[in-house]
Parts: C-alpha cells; sequence; structure tokens
C-alpha cells in the first residue's frame, strides 16, 4: 500500500468513524428519551451534542488532546536534542516542522496529534528524553512523524475526542439514572429499563472496539516508513526495547487516549495476557522489534 | 447506405471517438504526474538552499570570534571564506554541494586549529556557534537526502516505458543529484 492511497484510506475511515458515531450517539439518546417517555427531543440533544463533537473533535482534538495529557510547548533551549531531531527529519521526510510539545512524565513515551501535517503536534515525555540517545530519540520522532505523514493523527485524535465523549456521557447519564431512582415513584416500562442498562453497558464497548480498529496495524506501518526517513532500524528498535521495559506507565494517559503513544502506556498487570492481548491497542512491543532488526 | 451499414460505421466512429479520449486522458494525466513531481523536486531543492544560506550566515560569526583567539592562522581563514563565496555563488546543484561539501572541509580545519586554543574551547559564544554549524550540517544532510529520493522518483519515471515518450515529446530532462562528500568511501588510515 502507498502512503497516497493510505492517506485516502483514513480520510474515508474518520468520515466512517463521524456517521458510526453520530448514529451510536443519537441512537442512545433515543433509547435513554424512550425510557423516560419523550424518545425525540432525547435523539435532538443527541444528534446536536453529536454533530457539535464531530465538528469540534475535526477542528479542536489537537488542543484537547494536549489539553488531557497535560503537555506543554517545549522550548529550543531547554530541549535542544529533541527540537532539532524533529526539526532535522521533518526536513528529510518533507513535511513542514510540527509543533513541539512535552510532558513532564517520568515513563518514556510520545505521541503526534492534530488534523494534518500543517496543524500536527509531536508531543515526547521527559522520561523518554532521558532514556534515549540521539539514534533512538531519531527513530521515535521518524514514527510519529510518518503517523503525521500518513494522517493517522487524524482518524486516531479524533476517535479520541469521541470515545472521550461516550465515556462521558454515558458516565453522566449512569450516576443521574442511578441518583434518581431512589425515593420517586417511577412507572416505567421494564422494558425500556433493560435497555437503558444494556445502551450504558454496550456503549463503551463499541467505543473500544472503534478504537481498535483505529490501532494496532499501522503501528507496523507506521515503523516501517519512520525506518525509511531514519534509514536505521536498529535506532527505533533499542528505543522500544527501553520504552517496553520500563516498569512504570504514564500518569495522564486514559483509556481515550491510549492508542495515540507509540508504545502501550498502560503497564502489564497481573490480568491473564490473552484478554490483554485481544483488547490491546498496540501490537506487543516484542513482535515490532523483531520485525525492524529483520529490515 | 443501407440502415445497417450506417449503424457499422457509427459505431467504428465511436471507438476510435473513445481510443482517442482515452489515449488524450492518459496523456493528461502522465504530463500533470510529472509537472507535480518536478515541483516536489524544486520545493526539496529551495528547502537545501534556506539551509545553505543559514550555514553561510553563521560562517563570518565563527571566523570573527576565532580570530580573536588565534591571530596566527591566516590559510584556514581564507580557505574557509573562499568556501563560503564559492557556495554563494553556486548557481547549479553540482556546484552547490561541491562548494558545501569545501565548506565542510574547511570548517573541519577550522575547528582542529580551535583545539589548540583552550580559552577558545571554553567561549560560550564558540561553542554555541559550534553547535549551530553542526545542527545546520545536519540540516543540510537531510533535506538533502529529501531531495535525492524525489529526484531518484522522478528521474526513473521519465526513463521507463511509456513514460518516457511523452517525457522526450515535453522536454522533460533528469535532474542532478546533489552528491555529498563521499566520506565512508575513502580509505581510513589508521595512525599509532
Amino acid at each position: 500500500m502507498t502512503v497516497y492511497s493510505q492517506i485516502a484510506q483514513n480520510k474515508i475511515k474518520t468520515y466512517i468513524i463521524f456517521v458510526v458515531f453520530i448514529l451510536i450517539f443519537t441512537g442512545f439518546f433515543l433509547i435513554i428519551g424512550n425510557a423516560y417517555g419523550s424518545p425525540w427531543p432525547y435523539a435532538l440533544l443527541g444528534l446536536t451534542i453529536s454533530l457539535v463533537s464531530t465538528v469540534g473533535s475535526y477542528f479542536y482534538s489537537d488542543s484537547l488532546v494536549l489539553k488531557t495529557t497535560k503537555a506543554r510547548k517545549a522550548i529550543k533551549e531547554e530541549f535542544f536534542d529533541l527540537y532539532t531531531v524533529v526539526e532535522n527529519l521533518s526536513l528529510a521526510a518533507g513535511l513542514p516542522t510540527p509543533k513541539i510539545y512535552v510532558m513532564d512524565d517520568s515513563s518514556p513515551n510520545a505521541f503526534a496529534t492534530g488534523r494534518n501535517a500543517k496543524h500536527a503536534v509531536v508531543c515526547a515525555t521527559t522520561g523518554l528524553l532521558n532514556i534515549l540517545d540521539r539514534t533512538e530519540l531519531e527513530g521515535v520522532i521518524a514514527h510519529e512523524l510518518s503517523h503525521i505523514k500518513n494522517y493517522d493523527i487524524l482518524v486516531s485524535t479524533v476517535t479520541a475526542v469521541l470515545v472521550g465523549t461516550i465515556a462521558l456521557v454515558a458516565d453522566l447519564i449512569m450516576r443521574s439514572f442511578w441518583f434518581s431512582s431512589g425515593g420517586r415513584d417511577r412507572n416505567k416500562n421494564p422494558i425500556t429499563l433493560v435497555l437503558l442498562i444494556a445502551a450504558i453497558i454496550i456503549t463503551p464497548i463499541i467505543a473500544t472496539l472503534i478504537q481498535l480498529a483505529v490501532s494496532r496495524r499501522r503501528e507496523y506501518l507506521a515503523d516501517a516508513s519512520g525506518v525509511l526517513i531514519t534509514r536505521y532500524p536498529e535506532g527505533l528498535a533499542r528505543a522500544l526495547a527501553k520504552i517496553s521495559s520500563y516498569p512504570v506507565g504514564v500518569k495522564s494517559a486514559t483509556t481515550s487516549t491510549a492508542h495515540l503513544f507509540i508504545s502501550n502506556p498502560f503497564k502489564k498487570n497481573a490480568a491473564g495476557s490473552i484478554m490483554r492481548s485481544l483488547f490491546s491497542t498496540h501490537p506487543p512491543a516484542e513482535k515490532r522489534i523483531e520485525i525492524l532488526r529483520r529490515m | 447506405m443501407d440502415i445497417t451499414s450506417f449503424f457499422t460505421f457509427m459505431n467504428i466512429g465511436l471507438i476510435i471517438v473513445g481510443i482517442v479520449i482515452a489515449v488524450g486522458t492518459y496523456l493528461v494525466s502522465v504530463y500533470n504526474s510529472l509537472i507535480v513531481l518536478k515541483t516536489r523536486i524544486q520545493e526539496a531543492l529551495s528547502g537545501i538552499d534556506v539551509q545553505l544560506k543559514r550555514r553561510a550566515d553563521l560562517i563570518p560569526n565563527i571566523v570573527e570570534t576565532v580570530k580573536g583567539y588565534a591571530t596566527h592562522e591566516k590559510d584556514v581563514f581564507e580557505n574557509v571564506t573562499k568556501a563560503r563565496s564559492a557556495l554563494m555563488n553556486a548557481g547549479t546543484v553540482g556546484q552547490k554541494a561541491e562548494a558545501d561539501n569545501m565548506l565542510t572541509g574547511a570548517l573541519k580545519s577550522l575547528f582542529a586549529v580551535a583545539e589548540n586554543y583552550p580559552e577558545l574551547k571554553a567561549n560560550t559564544n564558540f561553542l554555541d556557534l559550534q553547535r549551530q554549524l553542526e545542527d545546520t550540517e545536519d540540516k543540510v544532510a537531510y533535506s538533502r537526502q529529501f531531495y535525492n529520493s524525489n529526484v531518484l522518483d522522478f528521474n526513473s519515471k521519465i526513463q521507463m516505458f511509456p513514460t518516457v515518450i511523452i517525457a522526450k515529446t515535453f522536454g522533460f530532462t533528469t535532474f542532478e543529484f546533489f552528491k555529498a562528500e563521499k566520506e565512508d568511501q575513502k580509505k581510513v588510515e589508521v595512525k599509532f
């Protein structure tokens, strides 16, 4: 697959995600409204919210993501290596230099966000800058720049914001439902109650599935096209080994932003490894390193 | 002319018109894609120029700073200044590449000279300029990589059949690569 067909595919994917999101969201509100006896005003409310958040996620997703991850703008004097590596590799990739941000976190990780190359952001944690040498950092940044070049950033940041919205609303509804259920005499249809609960459970699951569809395979692709920029697979391989062996996860990462990072920001816990790989947004680091070492 | 032969005549006419349209569309699309590639190369070249200019702008400062400490190294300063003006007057890609490599060599001897002056090496202004020069050298290398990969795309495309016919008709010619100094191909002498 060439870069250009990948770009086209990512743009189509974004539109599909928008449509699916609006449908799910409106449907969700319709069910809730049905439970309260007035389906259409609720559906209209859901439609409005979903339209506003799709438009918002297109134009403001990058700043929202930067806000939730608590990133700050990098100053050239303070982060000379990060700055020059991003500038140099953008020249090699033929991209405008993206905005450069850092996250004060000891866990090594990085992500890229924005809607296109002209409105792109690259962000690295201070932990990453501490443990990687320059060639390893070049590997990571080249990986992020390929996400920018391929328009992966558009799909994944839009998803981050939309999944975040779903989680937020589901949470709000759940709360208001539990609070209002006590005391007042409700003569509601038990079927709509079941639907309500089902909606509350199903919606986050659908959201997770969207997120899974977005990630994984594109990590391998970005690894490969990143290596085309640096011409040095070992740099990224070493960086991934260092990042994945670090014991602590990124503090400000949430389930809605996890798929943005170059390596899974949550660290393994005792939970079953099959479940983990099934619901993981990232391919296993060992596999990625193995592929890189064979290049 | 009876009615059936009239329709056969019409069909042949339609087929010819179809072929002409198809060939025309193909020609236009190939021509346009060549233009896009050519523009990309020119853009990449101006990317190199920006870095080369930045590099040339830093030279007088570093020469002045080193002069303040190392007064007796006239040859070195002259070489750097000569290479710089060669770079600024270079017109073609080949000349630019050559002048840039010359400048890299001259700067190397300048920094080698600086090694002999501990006070100079402690000067923060000098260290900052050195770092900036190294950074622009990297940037020249990376923009060169982008330029050369675009030139490779274009050159191989216009030499392949059937594009070669269109390229020849409209006067597309190959671009020159921006050649780096082939340092790693030189024999390394080990001295003890």
